[in-house]
């Protein structure tokens, strides 16, 4: 009856956006309620990186983070979770540092060319809109990426899945 | 061995490796089924095919406690048939990404991983504004 109310709620005002700009690009917008410093340091600090990088709600555990912010300083993050055997470490290398305005860092720890990320820090009244861009070398670099997440999300578990969501009101797929 | 296990990592240090990490639990399917067994949760399930709700909204629908319908709700996310995030003060509970064309899903679990990451940040930056108030009152 009053579902439309629901769908209102607060349009994006601190809503995560994503988008896919293009093949290769990758573009996450966020505000956050505080001034650009105060933003930057948490995205530069490694004690304040690991008070965030990695949610409880992952069940990842940050092992390590070390982080040489400056152009052309380094970066390596080591992780553990209980699924994996060994710590997963990443690692790369800041192409620029720009206080309270602009990070560029590379993406080092696979075999090929990683993405080149780039994080900008916008202030306005108290507020600051962050954005990261990940540039892949190509769109099959990024496709590659995005076809190999899906995997365990797209098989005939999940058409048994939805039969079974499907079977108790046959309404939840309905728009 | 494990770069085999966990595909190619040159895909980025970011929401990907979190959603990777997520798959490789093994356990969503498991969590997915338990979650469907209760009517209240198929009830939400229902309702968020229709439109986005509030976890206060959906209490209200189905006569529950708020910290009743926190719990179907955290129960359904943990399946990944629900996503949740937090904007402002209100807490919008949406349909998971298991019905979505694949590279949507992608992008939409891509998202979910910033988001919670994001929740987190937003904790951080309150306290370091506080901080800095209080600091900025001892230097006067």
């Amino acid at each position: 009856m009053d579902e439309r109310k629901d769908s209102q709620i607060n349009p994006t005002k601190y809503g995560t956006t994503v988008a896919r700009k293009s093949g290769r690009e990758l573009v996450v917008t966020r505000t956050f309620n505080g001034p650009a410093h105060i933003v930057f340091d948490a995205w530069t600090k490694p004690e304040l990186l690991k008070r965030w990088w990695a949610p409880k709600s992952t069940g990842m555990s940050f092992l390590s983070c070390e982080a040489d912010v400056r152009t052309g300083g380094t970066y390596r993050f080591v992780f553990s979770h209980p699924s994996l055997e060994q710590p997963m470490a990443f690692f790369g290398r800041y192409v620029e540092v720009t206080p309270g305005s602009r990070l560029i860092w590379t993406n080092d720890e696979g075999d090929e060319d990683g993405p080149i990320t780039t994080v900008t820090f916008e202030e306005r009244g108290g507020e600051t809109l962050v954005v990261v861009h990940e540039l892949y070398p190509s769109k099959e670099a990024l496709d590659d990426a995005m076809a190999s997440g899906s995997i365990s999300w797209s098989g005939e578990q999940f058409e048994q899945l939805d039969q079974l969501l499907a079977a108790p009101g046959a309404s939840a797929g309905q728009a | 061995m494990i770069d085999r296990a966990l595909g190619p990592l040159h895909a980025g240090q970011s929401g990907y490796i979190l959603n990777r990490m997520v798959q490789y639990t093994g356990t969503l399917l498991d969590a997915s089924f338990a979650a469907l067994s209760d009517a209240t949760r198929r009830g939400v399930l229902e309702q968020l095919g229709r439109a986005d709700a509030s976890i206060t909204d959906l209490a209200g629908k189905f006569h529950m406690t708020l910290t009743g319908m926190k719990k179907h709700v955290g129960v359904l996310e943990q399946a990944g048939l629900v996503t949740t995030e937090k904007v402002g003060r209100v807490r919008t509970c949406k349909l998971g990404v298991r019905s979505l064309e694949p590279e949507a899903a992608w992008i939409e679990r891509y998202r979910q991983s910033w988001a919670a990451r994001f929740d987190e940040f937003d904790k951080l930056v309150e306290d370091l504004k506080q901080k800095e108030k209080a600091d900025g009152r001892k230097k006067r």
